[in-house]
């Protein structure tokens, strides 16, 4: 994984798996590995990933069996909430930066559904 | 756990450390940085107890650091200390002497993943296979403090890989490790906290995830304010 450096990295490990229990990658009620084996599968410090798991416990995430490791919510509708947050997040960005832009939020819509359209004429959808 | 107090250090006119105090603690990782001569092998040195300061003291566990220290706090030093004629396995062998928490099932696997073998002498090692042979010898330690000065230099980029993952496998809530470099880029993802070292005197120590949430910079971003230049510069 690529690292922005000059932001917090457990903010990109949590990103990472969050999207990945968002897209099934991790199901409901997996096991997460071990603040060990996460810091060496992503080459991070073993501190930085113990803030991972704190952080995704905080958001009700995952939670943890004493003694048995840190595990992912079976909760469903928790995890559809995630992927609407993330959703949301991916827009306001959007939006912020076409307004940065001085475009109005019409135009923004013109925008994305051009952009479709030429993606399905290009065969890239 | 390893602490120092108003440390100073000079060589003849010159101010190596000035007057320092820091203090590690267990279950971190630490990224010593800071261009050349500006004091961080020196301290190092003196944390072992291999360099004498004029004043200040360092303590491990509270106690003067010396013999007994020597015992958990691995030290790697820049410089090759082994002799010529010494094949990789007689190296181990040598360290296996000295360290009673050196361990040879270890040293041979470090050995094999940084694609060295027992068999190679050291004077036949070009300069980054020496230096990956340093770093197998003193991870093979099951020490409690790990000092590696400079331990990327002169290593490519695949191996640098195998030894920030060396390093990563012996992070325990009891071990504390720290990496003193110029190559401020390799440690970003590892290190949670950097000591800045400027001309002799501790410029800064912070924890660097910390840094990215108040200040959205990172260690380079630091570096480069601290020292007027990006690092790899310097090498």
């Amino acid at each position: 994984m690529e690292y922005n450096t000059a932001i917090p990295i457990y903010l990109q490990v949590m990103t990472s798996i969050k999207r990945d229990i968002v897209t099934g990658r991790i199901k409901p009620g997996a096991k997460l590995p071990s603040v060990r084996d996460l810091a060496l599968q992503y080459s991070i410090n073993p501190n930085t990933v113990s803030r991972v798991y704190r952080e995704l416990e905080t958001e009700e995430l995952c939670f943890t069996r004493r003694g048995m490791g840190t595990f992912v919510t079976e909760d469903a509708g928790r995890v559809e909430k995630l992927r609407e947050d993330m959703a949301q997040e991916l827009v306001r960005e959007f939006l912020a930066g076409i307004r940065q832009l001085g475009m109005t939020d019409e135009e923004a819509l013109q925008l994305l559904k051009q952009y479709r359209e030429r993606e399905k004429m290009t065969g890239t959808a | 756990m390893l602490e120092c107090n108003e440390i100073m250090k000079t060589y003849g006119r010159k101010t190596a450390v000035d007057h320092v105090s820091l203090k590690l603690e267990p279950g971190r990782i630490y990224a010593m940085l800071g261009p050349n001569g500006s004091g961080k092998t020196t301290l190092m040195k003196m944390a072992v107890g291999l360099v004498k300061p004029n004043s200040g003291e360092f303590l491990y566990n509270g106690n003067p650091v010396g013999r007994e220290s020597r015992r958990e706090i691995a030290y790697m030093s820049t410089e090759p200390y082994f002799y010529g004629w010494m094949t990789a396995g007689d190296v181990g062998r040598y360290y296996g002497d000295f360290f009673e928490d050196f361990s040879m099932e270890r040293y041979l696997y470090l050995l094999d993943r940084m694609e060295l073998t027992p068999e190679m002498k050291a004077k036949a090692l070009s300069s980054g296979m020496m230096a990956k042979l340093k770093i197998a010898v003193t991870m093979a330690r099951k020490a409690r403090v790990y000092l590696l000065d400079e331990p990327l230099n002169g290593i490519d980029l695949l191996a640098r890989d195998v030894i920030i993952r060396s390093v990563l496998e012996e992070c325990a809530d009891d071990v504390a490790l720290v990496i003193s470099s110029h190559l401020v880029d390799e440690l970003e993802r590892v290190v949670d906290t950097a000591i800045f070292m400027k001309e002799g005197r501790l410029a800064m120590m912070g924890d660097i995830e910390e840094l990215r949430m108040r200040q959205g910079k990172s260690v380079v971003d630091l570096y480069r304010e601290i020292y007027g230049h990006g690092g790899e510069e310097t090498c």
